[in-house]
């Protein structure tokens, strides 16, 4: 990827740097910062977590800390499509789980595993994305998908699939 | 004066800032695992909980007392709370009391027991985390943290470091180092207060009491102990003596009894580091610096320094700590005594630190891979290995030191408290200078219990603007104000531990922790009275070390065995970050990213080096990395081509780098 991509590092610096600028070399910027990162990566590499800690001037531990703390953070990487599945009351009763099994056997995500092996996708549940309306309901990278259902997702999924081809 | 009813009593109150501090003042202790007066108030542990009339349970903690508050500490609901709370820390905990060090002194036992806790009603967590061992001075079983934070609080506002923190959320919270690495991987400096102020056997002191018997047990092994000041006015407190009995006799009769060969003081080999420091500081003074002179006797501070200000390196005094001057003493002229190699020697020390231990392992005090002081005990440690032996300490007949290195001066004992290393140096630097030996008041000024203290002394015609501070968070508060020029002193004592010394982590666990702090300081300048000498220099057995071994302070000889130079750290084990070319290039070029080359200005470095290797159209020939650290702090900005180490990089320099990238290239094709 970093062959792909070349100089990636250093542009995610150079954002952080102009986030520093702009929000101040203090604490309180530590959460935007890290919202760059996991935004350029799908995830938060270690080193650029002790790079911001640096640049905070606050300690590694404390990154981490709040780094593990928020669910849209993520230590691990993330696949390219990040599919979650609203599970929440509304979603949950309307069938929900049959929708989140459908999806898990369509990418072969087996073993509680949450990233397919060949990183293009991720699959999560969570509680209420605040669509209760259209429930059951899935978001795929952001994007809204209501009243889904086992045979509806697979569809949506192979068209991702393809398109993921594509870029890779 | 303002009044409230605490249990039907009327209670006054003046300066206290929280209700649970006029509680405890009015006799009734109640419960906490999180509140500690030095520390932040937290809240966590809920086991303060009082009933304040009108407006319900209150965690008396934090909440602030105002006049004519009606207060129960003691209803049903407030018990049963405890209770619950208590049963819910127990499901959570490794219960296996019995083989857990801090059984007898654990927050959480003893609360159990007062609460007549007999049946936990909730399952026991079936998961267990491995125990972190990497440390040379702490050992962390997160299956025992009850998620106090009294540790994250201590290491972050105490010491001014932060290496741990909570990190994870809900039931999978947990405190732990960045990264869940190791803390034998990370920062921390080893001081140990974390497991001091630890309620529950979370954080201990490395155990090592195995190891001294083992050299004890062995006949070939000649077992040469010294005793740190700090000990003597602590151990009794293992023992139920009040804090501040001193028991060195006691100590060193155990230690005989043990079966030790030689039992000798720390302190003298601290009135040998006052001569030797004086001289040095004298010199700077008199040749231009480095000035401010730091003392070096407190391993967790030299790290922390080495770590956070590389820029101070050549402040630090040279002299090696009394630990380790001994050692190196012992060793290698000691042993010339004995008629033995220094091989059948096995140094042990007894010390009020954890950091000790650590400062024996470093490598610059195990010359050809042969320890100067082979093993660090822990007062606490040195206290089993009584109670194992089955001694009566109190009641043990006491035993004089071993010769030379037994005979001690006030000087070198007072070494165990926060600014008596500075006042044992002014002391001798007094009559270096003056020509007469100084009273009492001369000196006053240095005794306090300030984090932070600087004053003039005045030595003859010289004045000497002379800094202490214990804790690492005042010392660095100290640094910096000395960095921007706020403040300027010509010498700054530091100790980590709260009090020196006598407050160390390796000192027993007691309950008010501070009233004993205290105690154990006036016990140590009561030792200093009692003695015939105050002045390091008249020590007799130190002249006769310097006449047979050492010539004289700052000799080529004295040199050799007592002094040491000291490096930049990095504070985290990381790997470099790839900064976008191929990682298989042939050419390595990593620009340090760490905190002070990225403080010089690292990232502009970074940026201009990148662009050039663009243009001139090196990408594929070139692995570019950001590291952390390459442990040169003090000349960076720090760029390393292959094997090159480039020192002060600034943009300008880009050519010079371009021009040793392109060297390198050529010597692969050469070949």
């Amino acid at each position: 990827m970093l062959q792909t991509e070349p100089q990636r590092h250093l542009g995610i610096l150079q954002r952080l740097d102009t986030v520093m600028q702009r929000l101040g070399q203090q604490p309180s910027t530590l959460i935007p910062m890290l919202q760059e990162i996991q935004d350029e990566y799908r995830y938060l590499p270690e080193d650029l977590l002790t790079y911001v800690a640096t640049a905070l001037n606050v300690s590694p531990a404390t990154v981490y800390g709040v780094a593990t703390f928020y669910a849209q953070f993520s230590l691990e990487p993330k696949g390219k499509y990040v599919i979650q599945v609203c599970d929440g009351t509304a979603c949950h009763v309307r069938g929900s789980m049959p929708v989140y099994e459908a999806i898990c056997k369509k990418v072969r995500l087996i073993d509680g595993k949450a990233t397919t092996d060949d990183g293009l996708f991720t699959v999560e549940s969570v509680s209420c994305v605040g669509a209760c309306a259209a429930a059951p309901v899935v978001t795929i990278n952001g994007e809204v998908y209501g009243k889904m259902t086992p045979d509806a997702i697979v569809v949506i999924i192979d068209t991702l699939d393809k398109r993921g081809d594509e870029v890779s | 004066m303002n009044t409230m009813t605490i249990n039907g009593q009327q209670v006054q109150y003046e300066q206290e800032t929280n209700l649970l501090e006029v509680i405890r003042k009015a006799g009734i202790d109640l419960p906490t695992f999180c509140y500690h007066s030095e520390l932040s108030v937290y809240g966590a542990c809920r086991m303060c909980m009082v009933d304040v009339n009108g407006r319900g349970a209150l965690a008396s903690c934090h909440t602030p007392p105002e006049p004519g508050m009606v207060i129960k500490t003691n209803t049903p609901e407030l018990r049963h709370m405890r209770k619950i709370s208590l049963e819910l820390l127990l499901a959570n905990h490794d219960r296996e009391c019995t083989a857990c060090s801090r059984s007898g002194s654990c927050k959480l036992q003893e609360l159990a027991q007062r609460f007549g806790i007999q049946e936990i009603r909730f399952g026991q967590r079936d998961k267990r985390t491995p125990l972190d061992h990497s440390s040379p001075s702490i050992v962390r079983d997160p299956n025992k943290c009850i998620l106090c934070g009294d540790c994250v609080r201590m290491c972050e506002e105490v010491q001014g470091i932060g290496v741990l923190d909570f990190t994870h959320r809900g039931s999978k919270i947990t405190v732990s180092p960045a990264f869940n690495k190791q803390l034998g991987d990370v920062e921390c400096v080893n001081c140990g207060q974390c497991a001091a102020i630890c309620p529950t056997g979370a954080l201990t002191v490395k155990a090592q009491t195995e190891q001294a018997w083992r050299a004890i047990h062995d006949p070939k092994t000649t077992v040469v102990v010294q005793i740190a000041p700090a000990i003597r006015v602590a151990m009794g407190e293992e023992f139920q003596m009040p804090a501040g009995q001193s028991t060195l006799g006691q100590i060193a009769a155990a230690l005989r009894l043990m079966g030790a060969d030689y039992v000798f003081d720390t302190s003298f080999t601290a009135d040998l580091t006052v001569l030797e420091e004086t001289h040095e500081l004298v010199n700077r003074l008199q040749n231009d610096g480095p000035l401010p002179h730091f003392t070096s006797c407190c391993p967790a501070w030299v790290k922390f320094v080495e770590q956070y200000y590389p820029e101070f390196l050549p402040n630090l005094s040279s002299c090696r700590s009394p630990q380790q001057m001994f050692g190196s003493l012992a060793k290698y002229r000691f042993s010339q005594d004995l008629e033995m190699s220094p091989d059948d020697m096995f140094v042990i020390s007894i010390m009020p630190c954890t950091a000790k231990k650590f400062e024996a392992q470093r490598e610059e005090f195990q010359p050809g891979g042969r320890p100067d002081v082979d093993l660090v005990l822990t007062t606490q440690e040195l206290a089993k290995m009584i109670r194992e032996d089955g001694m009566d300490f109190a009641h043990l007949e006491p035993s004089s030191m071993d010769m030379p290195f037994g005979f001690v001066t006030g000087a070198g004992v007072i070494f165990g408290v926060s600014g008596g290393v500075s006042e044992a140096v002014l002391r001798h630097a007094f009559v270096e200078l003056t020509g007469k030996p100084p009273q009492a008041q001369d000196l006053a000024v240095v005794r306090s219990t300030e984090g932070q203290r600087i004053t003039d002394v005045q030595l003859g015609d010289t004045t000497l603007r002379l800094a202490v501070a214990h804790g690492l968070a005042q010392a660095k508060d100290l640094l910096e104000k000395i960095k921007n020029g706020e403040e300027r002193v010509d010498v700054l004592e530091v100790m980590a531990c709260p009090g020196g010394c006598v407050g160390g982590a390796g000192q027993p666990i007691v309950q008010q922790r501070a009233q004993s702090v205290e105690k154990r300081t006036s016990a140590l300048y009561r030792e200093d009275k009692g003695l015939q000498l105050h002045q390091s220099a008249q020590n007799p057995m130190v002249k006769d070390v310097y006449q047979r071994w050492l010539e004289k302070p700052g000799s080529d000889k004295a040199h050799a065995l007592l002094h040491t130079h000291y490096g930049s750290r990095r504070r985290i084990s990381g790997t470099a970050m790839e900064m976008g070319y191929a990682p298989q290039a042939p050419v390595d070029v990593q620009v340090c990213v760490g905190t002070s080359c990225y403080l010089k200005g690292s990232m502009q470095v970074l940026k201009a080096l990148t662009d050039q290797v663009s243009q001139a159209g090196l990408t594929d020939n070139v692995r570019l990395r950001g590291a952390f650290c390459c442990q040169q702090c003090a000349s960076g900005p720090m760029v390393i081509v292959g094997d090159d180490v480039v020192a002060g990089v600034s943009p300008k320099d880009i050519p010079d780098v371009m021009h040793r990238i392109r060297q390198q290239m050529e010597i692969p094709a050469s070949r």
